[in-house]
């Protein structure tokens, strides 16, 4: 039997930026790359659903969530501190394939970053950071020791080239292009990696369950409707029917 | 002793899992050993293989949730072939929600799955989500009395209708029901409801509206079971945001028979689990042997 949701304890917690939030918390098992948790920062049923957050890192014996605070659960994540418990049920989802000996770039769009970290420190061959923010980098430092090139875009021009994270990636460059952020730029990247390179993407979608029960986040594929949160995260584009 | 009755069925506890929450079980009997269950309603069946709705099919509310899935499902046969088969190995009462959208379709599903080996047929009469069906025969009581009638002649299993509170008077609703032959009557489903995103000035779903639940809707529900118990002989089972024992408690004080956890089972996969055994802790301390004794006490 798999566990149910699990209690515990935030062990670390700080601002990566204004409304970025990375907590800790203490886990042994297996976690892949590109899983995810969901997460509930709050006793009782409001708000009714759990969060749907994506492993960061898993190390030591620890996970590592990135949290973009937006709406009613996650700002509930925001003020607990130190000590304080979530409620988790995980690890979900498929993840990404880990790949070896290939030339590949990770395409992030803001928060969608998180998942990238950990897949980075799994991969070998040459790997490229390509990751676009609203205002200013986050986490990016972090990649450095696993990945060859690091690229930044911000729509502010703060940091890196002031622009679309899409302007600066040559596809043909690269044997495999995994991306994950919000959709527009996912479709995108699509449009610029098709007939050029293989693209993978991590999918996000209102999620109830977490478990592929409500059919709530289903996507339509070639071979019929998939769920983004068993089937998934992870598609190949070549599969999906954007 | 928690057993109840509906129809010729028994129960080992008043706890179903209600159609459309809980898939057909496959997913929830990782987290818990769903054979525990006093029933599983599947997810809505219809004759043919339907995809579902397009577009954002979900969106939390407060207290609750809206969802648009417009019962996505594999088709009667392929459930049969599949499913099915996984869930008659399991010791609880498999009752196969009928969806459909012409009364031709419903009477072709109603067929197949008559001689298969689900325990008991609940129709569902209340899916606000597909066009052409379900709810419209869901709204007066006329329309629901023709198609619990048709059902009836093609079904020798136990007959559950699924009501929508949307229903132009539940209690007549319920009684046309009874009148046509049905062994008993589930209710609620959800709520026809509307959420609007001011920054798009567009309607949240594609269908503009969409079926709310949680435990925002428990006091209607519960109003309505009241109601509708009150007036009708057949048994009546409660749904409507349950998360809690104590919330099983106010629908049988209410008049319901049993009860279905909808909702609430995507905030925690073996929440059924929990309410089962609050249940009976309940029971215990207040020495009641059977649920009949608190049974619309109110």
């Amino acid at each position: 039997m798999k566990n149910s949701y699990i209690h515990k304890k935030i062990i670390f917690k700080e601002k990566l930026a204004p409304n970025i939030l990375r907590i800790k918390v203490e886990y042994s098992g297996q976690v892949k790359p590109g899983q995810f948790f969901m997460i509930r920062g709050w006793s009782g049923v409001e708000p009714l659903l759990s969060r749907a957050i994506s492993v960061a890192d898993y190390e030591n014996e620890q996970i590592s969530f990135l949290i973009e605070v937006k709406g009613s659960g996650t700002k509930l994540i925001d003020k607990l501190g130190l000590g304080d418990e979530i409620s988790l049920l995980g690890p979900l989802g498929q993840g990404f394939n880990i790949e070896s000996g290939k030339k590949i770039a990770l395409v992030a769009g803001g928060i969608g970053i998180a998942p990238l970290l950990y897949l980075a420190k799994k991969m070998d061959g040459k790997v490229d950071l390509y990751a676009g923010f609203r205002e200013k980098e986050y986490l990016v430092e972090e990649f450095k020791p696993y990945i060859d090139e690091v690229h930044i875009a911000t729509d502010s021009g703060k940091t890196g080239h002031k622009g679309l994270v899409t302007d600066l990636i040559s596809p043909d460059k690269y044997d495999l292009v995994i991306t994950c952020g919000p959709m527009v730029m996912m479709k995108a990247l699509a449009q610029i990696c098709s007939g050029r390179v293989d693209l993978e993407m991590s999918l996000e979608n209102n999620m109830a369950c977490g478990i592929g029960a409500c059919m709530g986040c289903t996507v339509e594929t070639k071979t019929g409707m998939k769920t983004v949160c068993k089937n998934g995260p992870v598609f190949k584009e070549s599969e999906l029917i954007l | 002793m928690m057993e109840v009755a509906i129809g010729n069925i028994k129960f080992k506890n008043p706890i179903i899992a209600a159609s459309g929450t809980f898939s057909n079980g496959r997913e929830f009997d990782e987290y818990f050993d769903i054979g525990k269950l006093g029933g599983i309603a599947t997810t809505g069946l219809t004759y043919k293989r339907r995809d579902g709705n397009k577009g954002i099919r979900l969106y939390e509310t407060r207290s609750g949730m809206m969802n648009s899935i417009g019962l996505q499902n594999e088709g009667i046969e392929e459930f049969l072939q599949n499913d099915m088969k996984f869930l008659k190995e399991k010791s609880t009462n498999i009752i196969a929600n009928l969806g459909g959208g012409e009364l031709e379709e419903y009477i072709l599903g109603a067929k197949l799955l008559n001689k298969s080996d689900v325990d008991m047929i609940e129709l569902n009469i209340s899916c606000p989500n597909v066009k052409k069906g379900g709810m419209s025969y869901g709204i007066k009581s006329k329309d629901a009395y023709e198609i619990t009638r048709q059902i009836r002649e093609v079904v020798d299993k136990s007959l559950i209708v699924k009501l929508s509170p949307n229903a132009e008077n539940i209690v007549e609703m319920a009684l046309a029901c009874e009148d046509a032959g049905a062994d008993a009557v589930s209710l609620v489903n959800t709520f026809n409801a509307l959420a609007i995103d001011i920054g798009k000035r567009k309607a949240i779903f594609d269908n503009k509206t969409a079926g709310l639940s949680g435990p925002g809707i428990k006091p209607i529900a519960l109003r309505m079971v009241y109601q509708v118990a009150q007036n009708i002989k057949i048994p009546t089972i409660g749904i409507g945001g349950i998360v809690s024992w104590m919330d099983v408690v106010e629908f049988i004080m209410a008049g319901a028979t049993a009860v279905q956890v909808g909702s609430s089972n995507f905030i925690k996969p073996d929440i059924c689990m929990d309410i089962i055994t609050g249940l009976e802790e309940y029971m215990a301390r207040e020495n009641i042997k059977n649920l009949e004794e608190i049974k619309g006490i109110i």
